[in-house]
């Protein structure tokens, strides 16, 4: 019974102190500490190096400069001729997940995407070989108020779903706005919104419940009540978004749609939100300034459906030089990949500078995602999420060679055996090929599970019941 | 656009654009680019170059060139780089504007057996995408319908113009087939495997019987009367198209794309003795069966480049070393980005098949001087050659570079003026007036 105890008590201080709990199948004996040496290192907040050193111990970055030397016991890597960054951030992801739609009512603040993290999911490791190591997990957009999103690290080989958890990293919940939940729900179902009026009066309506709920459980609290509302966990969630407590990721197309939910959530006296895809962003750059809202886009996606037909690729570079808060995401399993190229897009329509580009993928994501004192940059004291290069990594011939997760490297371009799945399935007799025919195939995955979803196949894309 | 003044003759044309972008009409004017890297793709790199243009043609090239008089235009690059205009050996653009709306999507018609379908006829010389395209440097691609085992007919279209036959380069028609698969079309495909065989065998007998019926419908053509009207055979559409097909007059693009269907793919068009009517298109699994490939002298239209990898055991990278992999092994590539609005892309599907193994002058061929010898146009397009088609571009940089700007560009001797939806949404947006202010 002691010993059970014991053994117990030891698991528990393994989880508290690093939070990675389960076997680790694939890095169980890689190092946390390294030295890199003669590396270009792109910090992204402090500058440029040419021929600069950071040296990594146990999982963070301990210092950054010349002519470091490693400590007894730390190995050095040489990167000479290589280009370093911080680990990219992907502020929009739908991988590492086995369901990403509760696409049954228009508001489902109660469920969340972190309670389906699937740490098998071999596209983690992709996502690594692109320089990938954060990706905000979403829920979908189905609905008006959809369900808590999951801030995850690539650590991928560890079993655990726990393991993947980006400890500390602030909760975040989806909203979507338009085409996407007024047909799921109006056109589909014959339920509000069929209109982007109805999309803003389901969001009033949910949160002025939750504050009225919010005002019972403080009555109770301060002895004015006897007893608490009736629990609902729907308006917990509500109320924590009242409270700041949860911050929200709104997908969203349209200029005007855009303008309701910032009015929308001022008068609710919620300050905090990021806009996610936002195509039609840059015709209110002024307004989301003002606001203090963040805009996470695509670089060049459009025309795949009426509400981005009239897109800029420049996008990027006019929310830039206005003032607002801007990321690029994937929101894509392909995509995700080579967000170094989707980013350098942004040079190509507005000519942003490297440090504006690289911030794109790193520290304003971070900051979008309330992590940017952890990681999106090269940082004494940060994280060791790294990324190392080839060359430039805003160049087309950039070749990801390394990444680093908290010290540990996690993607080897050298080393790596191909075959990288961490189960296979015993029935499966021949491996299945997957053909990804032509034009939309790679677009995203926000309308899985809708029941009515964008759907690639041989003839295009469609959507499908 | 003011650099566009100091190039275009017309002095009403200079008039600086207030509020939004105007659309200039493009303008042909017989010119001089001077102090030019000429990047021939047929004959190496020419500093400091001078290129000439009359009316559609490239009509002098070279370090040393006498400019003709009449030629009075001149536009001086400043050392930046001419490149023949990029050609993308697979999209849809102009059969479809926005992709989920089925009321712009004219790439797929009713049925399995169309391919009496034209793609040039329902190409959109207005489409939104064609300016948002060439801005980039991407002047001709293949348009193609798809869906069903003989969708139609791919063409060959140069991105200016206004009418499709007007865009149509030399005529340039393929049938496409999409050979019968056993490759799943996306993760939503749930069929077993029992049951994709089984319709691909079913595909497979249904593709022979067609081209057995649709030899027989050509042979009663061919033998009959031009009087013997008493005798016509029922009208069939489908197999009139396939006529000039079977009697191996027009070339076929075969889409293929699993390793096991390159191979049965191939064993089909060498029985049918066709291996030199076929080029094969998509080919993502191809560097599995590169060898078998290069062996049939089959040329490859393979993308896109940036892609996903076939199976959840491949390498990481498969999609983008696949076209370098064929190329190493003997093969003809060109490269397909299979885009419709973002066709655009095609030079960085180019620079990772360059990173992952091509190289960047195979790439380059491979979106230049390859297509086009493959599509039969390479007395006109594809290289910078004297008495080519002066559809060309000045880049500041290296094209496949996402920082590179285009400064300039040709097609058929137009001066194409560098707008887009794009860059006009740009223009309008980045100082918004009014802004915050009512």
């Amino acid at each position: 019974m002691r010993t059970v105890f014991l053994f117990l008590l030891s698991f528990g201080l393994v989880w508290t102190s690093t939070a990675q709990p389960g076997p680790d199948r694939l890095r169980a004996d890689a190092p946390n500490s390294v030295l890199i040496q003669n590396a270009t290192v792109h910090t992204v907040t402090n500058g440029t190096l040419d021929t600069a050193d950071v040296l990594v111990q146990d999982g963070v970055i301990a210092s950054v400069g010349t002519d470091l030397s490693a400590p007894s016991g730390v190995d050095t890597y040489d990167a000479t001729g290589m280009h370093l960054m911080p680990g990219i951030i992907d502020a929009h992801s739908h991988i590492a997940i086995s369901d990403v739609n509760e696409a049954t009512r228009p508001v489902t603040a109660q469920v969340g995407v972190g309670d389906v993290l699937d740490p098998y999911d071999v596209r983690i490791y992709r996502a690594l070989a692109g320089g990938v190591t954060t990706s905000h997990v979403m829920h979908g957009s189905a609905n008006v108020i959809g369900g808590r999103n999951e801030t995850i690290k690539h650590r991928y080989g560890m079993t655990h779903p726990n393991a993947l958890r980006m400890e500390d990293a602030p909760r975040t919940i989806k909203f979507a706005l338009g085409e996407n939940p007024t047909r799921v729900h109006g056109e589909s179902s014959d339920v509000v919104p069929r209109t982007r009026m109805g999309v803003e009066s389901v969001i009033r309506e949910a949160l002025t419940e939750a504050q009225r709920y919010q005002a019972l459980q403080d009555a109770y609290d301060a002895g004015d009540r006897s007893a608490p509302p009736p629990h609902s966990e729907r308006l917990e969630m509500l109320a924590d978004i009242l409270s700041g407590d949860l911050i929200v990721h709104a997908h969203s197309y349209r200029a005007d749609e855009i303008l309701m939910l910032m009015n929308v959530l001022g008068d609710f006296g919620v300050d905090e939100i990021t806009f996610q895809h936002v195509n039609e962003g840059f015709k209110v750059a002024p307004e989301l300034a003002e606001f203090g809202a963040g805009a996470s886009i695509f670089s060049d996606w459009w025309a795949y459906k009426f509400e981005v037909y009239y897109s800029t690729a420049y996008n990027a570079a006019v929310l830039t030089r206005n003032g607002v808060n801007t990321s690029i995401n994937s929101d894509s399993p392909d995509l995700n990949r080579h967000l170094y190229h989707q980013a350098a897009k942004a040079q190509r329509y507005g000519e942003l500078s490297d440090e504006e580009t690289l911030a794109l993928i790193t520290i304003n994501a971070a900051e979008q995602l309330g992590i940017d004192d952890r990681v999106g940059s090269i940082e004494e004291g940060k994280d060791a999420d790294l990324a190392l290069f080839s060359d430039h990594p805003l160049s087309i011939y950039a070749v990801p060679q390394r990444t680093y997760v908290d010290g540990t490297v996690r993607f080897d371009r050298n080393d790596d055996p191909d075959d990288m799945r961490l189960q296979v399935d015993p029935e499966s007799v021949v491996e299945e090929t997957v053909v990804w025919h032509d034009t939309g195939t790679r677009h995203g995955a926000c309308m899985q599970q809708t029941g009515m979803h964008l759907h690639a196949n041989e003839t295009g894309v469609r959507l499908h019941n | 656009m003011l650099r566009l003044c100091t190039l275009v003759l017309g002095a009403l044309l200079c008039l600086p654009t207030l509020g939004h972008a105007q659309n200039v009409p493009a303008q042909r004017t017989d010119i001089a680019i001077t102090n030019a890297r000429l990047v021939t793709v047929s004959d190496g790199i020419v500093e400091n170059g001078t290129l000439v243009i009359r009316a559609d043609t490239i009509a002098a090239l070279g370090a040393d060139v006498d400019i003709p008089s009449g030629v009075n235009a001149r536009y001086d690059a400043e050392g930046h780089a001419v490149y023949p205009g990029f050609i993308d050996s697979g999209t849809r653009l102009g059969l479809v504007e926005v992709s989920s709306l089925s009321e712009t999507q004219d790439y797929s018609e009713i049925g399995s057996l169309t391919p009496h379908m034209d793609a040039l006829t329902a190409v959109n010389p207005n489409s939104i995408s064609i300016p948002v395209t060439r801005v980039d440097g991407v002047t001709t691609v293949i348009t193609e319908p798809s869906g069903g085992q003989w969708p139609g007919q791919a063409a060959l279209i140069d991105l200016l113009g206004y009418t499709p036959e007007q865009m149509h380069v030399d005529g340039v028609r393929y049938m496409v087939l999409n050979f019968p698969s056993t490759g799943r079309r996306g993760t939503s495909d749930t069929r077993s495997e029992d049951e994709i065989e089984e319709e691909a065998q079913e595909a497979l007998d249904e593709l022979n019987t067609l081209w057995e019926d649709a030899t027989l419908y050509a042979d009663i053509q061919a033998n009959r009367n031009d009087d013997d009207t008493g005798h016509l055979p029922e009208y069939a559409p489908a197999y009139d198209a396939l006529v000039p097909v079977v009697t191996g007059e027009q070339p076929i693009m075969l889409k293929v794309d699993k390793a096991a269907d390159i191979l049965d793919a191939l064993e089909w068009a060498e029985e049918r003795e066709i291996l030199d009517q076929i080029v094969l298109s998509g080919v993502s699994e191809g560097w599995r069966v590169a060898d078998a490939i290069a062996d049939a002298e089959v040329p490859v239209l393979t993308g896109p480049v940036i892609a996903l990898p076939t199976r959840a055991s491949d390498r990481y990278d498969t999609a983008y070393a696949n076209a370098g992999r064929l190329h190493d092994a003997g093969v003809t590539v060109a490269l397909r980005s299979g885009e419709s609005s973002n066709v655009r892309n095609l030079p960085f599907h180019a620079g990772f098949a360059a990173a992952y193994g091509m190289g960047t002058e195979a790439a380059l061929e491979a979106i230049t001087l390859t297509p086009a010898r493959i599509f039969g146009v390479d007395d006109r397009l594809g290289s910078l050659e004297v008495g080519k088609q002066a559809t060309l571009f000045v880049a500041d940089g290296d094209p496949f570079e996402p920082a590179t700007q285009i400064t300039r560009l040709f097609i058929n001797g137009y001066n194409v003026p560098l707008e887009s939806r794009h860059t006009e949404l740009y223009e309008e947006f980045l100082n918004r007036s009014p802004g915050l202010e009512k």
